[in-house]
């Protein structure tokens, strides 16, 4: 079985504005040196399967299809074997 | 011929009776639910992916709703050239579904954004606007999630193709920027496909049919989907 963590982040020319609101905070609580604040999504999930192919493939999918919205945002994932 | 609008429910929608409201008990139309696991338009002639909170909008709204048993049918239908209207989170199901081009980001200010909107009709020749007399109406918006994004070239061929129909505009249709309630790009509120039967619109027609209300601006969408049909 395999660990999969994917992350999803917005394309950098997408305007992200719940990182900017953050960011505005950040600046009235005295953080000045805080730039480029953008927010993005963690996603941790099994797959049952030992070969590290299929599994590579399944994530590929998953993100692809369902987990991330290709026309704004990019993904990257990384896989753990886990007994 | 009494046309029928299959109004679809998901979990989460509320704007469902809304829509059955305006369409059946206002305008005299046939409506009925369908609801989204089967997969079966029971004989609608026009579909209507309502407002709301299919699946709470977890990941993205539409997200997971797009794979509803009933979306493959609407799909189908769509392809075949049958009529669908995506009403706010039914706007954003069409977008995950890829039968219109986009998707949504948060509202510019990040604040939920419920209020009435004016709206430019850019195009008045569809089948979603045909019977609007006014240049601009006024129709209310409640989302969260309506800044509508595309590409460049995506936003060149629909501005191209007249696919625009509706945009953020002020009373006396003045569409510059600061009458862009949410950040979408153009002012976008509203786009049909290119071949012109599927319309998403994030504002909510269906909450102003019924005069009693004190504003029917909403009721020339649902009435040029009929006089399309008849036609």
């Amino acid at each position: 079985m395999y660990k999969a963590t994917v992350i999803i982040k917005r394309r950098p020319s997408i305007l992200d504005p719940q990182g900017k609101a953050v960011e505005k905070g950040a600046q009235l609580l005295g953080f000045n040196n805080v730039s480029g604040t953008r927010i993005g999504k963690y996603i941790e999930f099994f797959v049952n399967t030992d070969d590290e192919n299929s599994a590579t493939e399944e994530v590929k999918k998953y993100s692809e299809k369902l987990l991330a919205n290709p026309i704004m945002e990019d993904f990257e994932y990384s896989l753990e074997k886990v007994s | 011929m009494k046309p029928k609008f299959g109004v679809v429910v998901f979990p989460g929608s509320n704007c469902d009776h809304d829509a059955y409201y305006a369409t059946k008990k206002v305008l005299g139309y046939e409506a009925e639910f369908l609801w989204h696991k089967e997969p079966d338009l029971k004989g609608s002639d026009v579909i209507v992916l309502p407002g709301g909170f299919s699946y709470g909008d977890y990941l993205r709204s539409g997200a997971i709703a797009r794979f509803s048993p009933v979306i493959e049918e609407v799909v189908n239908f769509a392809n075949k050239g049958g009529i669908v209207i995506g009403i706010c989170n039914g706007f954003q199901i069409l977008l995950e579904a890829g039968l219109l081009p986009g998707a949504m980001r948060h509202n510019e200010s990040l604040k939920f954004i419920c209020k009435d909107s004016f709206l430019k009709v850019e195009n008045k020749n569809t089948r979603f606007s045909s019977e609007i007399t006014k240049d601009v109406i006024r129709v209310p918006v409640a989302h969260g999630e309506g800044n509508y994004f595309t590409d460049e070239n995506t936003l060149k061929d629909l501005e191209a193709n007249s696919q625009v129909v509706f945009r953020y505009t002020s009373p006396d249709g003045d569409t510059s920027l600061e009458h862009n309630i949410n950040g979408s790009v153009n002012n976008i509120a509203g786009i049909t496909n290119k071949q012109g039967n599927v319309l998403g619109m994030m504002p909510h027609p269906e909450r102003c049919v019924d005069p009693v209300l004190r504003n029917d601006d909403g009721a020339g969408v649902f009435k040029s989907i009929v006089k399309s049909l008849v036609n």
